[in-house]
């Protein structure tokens, strides 16, 4: 597994590097600029980090809701352990997200927080990892334990497609690409207001971060297990 | 006995202990009171927007909710009747029948608290359009009793009951809330009945999705 530690390294490090050190141009001339988006200008760098976090949290919590549903099915304690270390490394992620888009919207709506659909969105599943380790706090039993609190991620994950499909429809969006955006004509993506470079350093970032949260996975699946095994020693 | 039969019987059972002591309508009931009557004093003479109305109308009917909804199976828990009930009934018709018994309460639930908003807020909760209220408050009342009987299940096996189910509840019934909230401003506004059918498909849609992820998840939850 060396492949996932030096690849994800290396990854976000070039990510870093170009991200923040290309130039931005009014005209793009090769691969060493970008160009200039009308209203997020230097704040568009934001998209190399913000929205890989964003994506690795959604991931985990992905991730953890499946373990979970492998434990309700084979009753196996190593499938919760799973369950709850990508469901930390979640959180930490959507920590993560909340914080760097805060940030951003600062400087590119004026305010920290303004309830944008996918701002509200990311609370939700803030309020949803904070229940679901709130739970696991609360029940003693480890069956119990893990066994409910999959059923709760599975419960959890049944509401995201209206966050997803139904939000964004009912209130007016901020963010760049949404309906309320003035000066976005569509998402980025399909405005074709991303160079080139641009996209293959976004995907490239979405890349680096999945295999950092894949090499975290690893070495919390690894450390909980030890926890696991001497817990049972001790008793 | 048919799967319908004591889905029925396990409700009416629910009933009956339920009006014996009238525990769980008198607390209900109270604290609607209490709440609205706090609403009262914090607004003092101002006039309320129909979209703060229609907010408050949820407010009180989600911490009420949460107060007592849960009752459900942790009475069963204190009262020791777990283990009889996992040994007479199959899993779908506990679910089905607590299901059905939270609904009634929920809907008992908002018409308190309607006809106690009709009562003091007379100049300025006025139902413009009652098609589109009594839907809402009838879908709301359903999609709350969906998503709040599967956790009430899950609270009552922690050791923190009270305090936990609200923090569990929150983020899954958000949806509902803001949905239901929109949707009762509308009435409020009298808007026509077409303008609300997308939220009606959302609350539609809410309520299959937690009945039946509930219904397949129960097993897990129910069986020690």
């Amino acid at each position: 597994m060396k492949f996932v530690k030096y690849g994800s390294l290396g990854i976000i490090s070039i990510v870093v590097l170009a991200g923040l050190g290309i130039p931005l141009s009014p005209s793009p001339q090769g691969w060493l600029e970008f160009p200039i988006i009308p209203g997020l200008e230097d704040k568009a760098r934001n998209l190399f980090f913000h929205v890989p976090m964003a994506w690795t949290s959604v991931l985990a919590f992905l991730v953890s809701t499946y373990f979970g549903f492998r434990y309700l099915r084979t009753k196996e304690i190593d499938y919760d352990l799973k369950s709850v270390s990508a469901a930390g490394l979640g959180l930490l992620f959507c920590i993560l997200a909340t914080v760097t888009g805060a940030l951003w919207a600062r400087f590119n709506w004026g305010s920290f927080w303004n309830w944008d659909p996918r701002q509200t969105s990311i609370f939700i599943l803030l309020l949803i990892y904070g229940a679901y380790f709130a739970l696991r706090s609360a029940i003693e039993s480890e069956e119990k334990r893990a066994s409910l609190s999959a059923v709760y991620s599975i419960i959890g994950g049944l509401t995201a497609p209206f966050f997803i499909f139904v939000m964004p429809r009912m209130m007016a969006g901020l963010h760049p690409g949404a309906k309320g955006d003035p000066s976005g004509k569509g998402p980025l993506f399909e405005a074709k207001m991303l160079a080139p470079n641009m996209r293959v350093l976004f995907y490239l970032s979405l890349i680096g971060f999945t295999l950092l949260f894949i090499w975290m996975l690893q070495m919390r699946i690894r450390t909980a297990r030890l926890d696991y095994e001497s817990s049972l020693e001790q008793s | 006995m048919s799967a319908f039969s004591s889905t029925v019987a396990l409700f009416s059972k629910d009933v009956r202990s339920e009006l014996r002591t009238r525990y769980a309508l008198n607390a209900l009931l109270m604290f609607v009171v209490t709440a609205v009557a706090t609403i009262l004093f914090a607004l003092r003479s101002d006039v309320p927007s129909p979209t703060v109305l229609s907010g408050m109308y949820w407010v009180v009917v989600f911490f009420t909710a949460m107060s007592s909804l849960s009752r459900i199976f942790v009475s069963e828990e204190e009262r020791g009747t777990t283990m009889t009930l996992q040994l007479v009934a199959s899993p779908s018709t506990v679910y089905f029948g607590k299901l059905f018994f939270n609904t009634a309460l929920t809907v008992s639930l908002t018409l308190a608290v309607t006809v106690l908003y009709t009562l003091v807020f007379s100049e300025f909760f006025i139902i413009r359009t009652a098609s589109i209220f009594f839907v809402t408050v009838f879908l709301g009342s359903l999609g709350f009793a969906s998503a709040a009987t599967i956790l009430a299940a899950i609270v009552a096996k922690a050791n923190t009951r009270g305090t936990l189910y609200p923090v569990l509840s929150f983020p899954i019934l958000i949806v509902l809330l803001m949905t239901v909230m929109n949707a009762t401003a509308r009435a409020l506004e009298g808007e026509a009945f077409s303008e609300a059918m997308g939220d009606f498909q959302i609350l539609v849609g809410y309520i299959l999705a937690m009945t039946g992820g509930s219904y397949m998840l129960f097993d897990y939850v129910w069986k020690d």
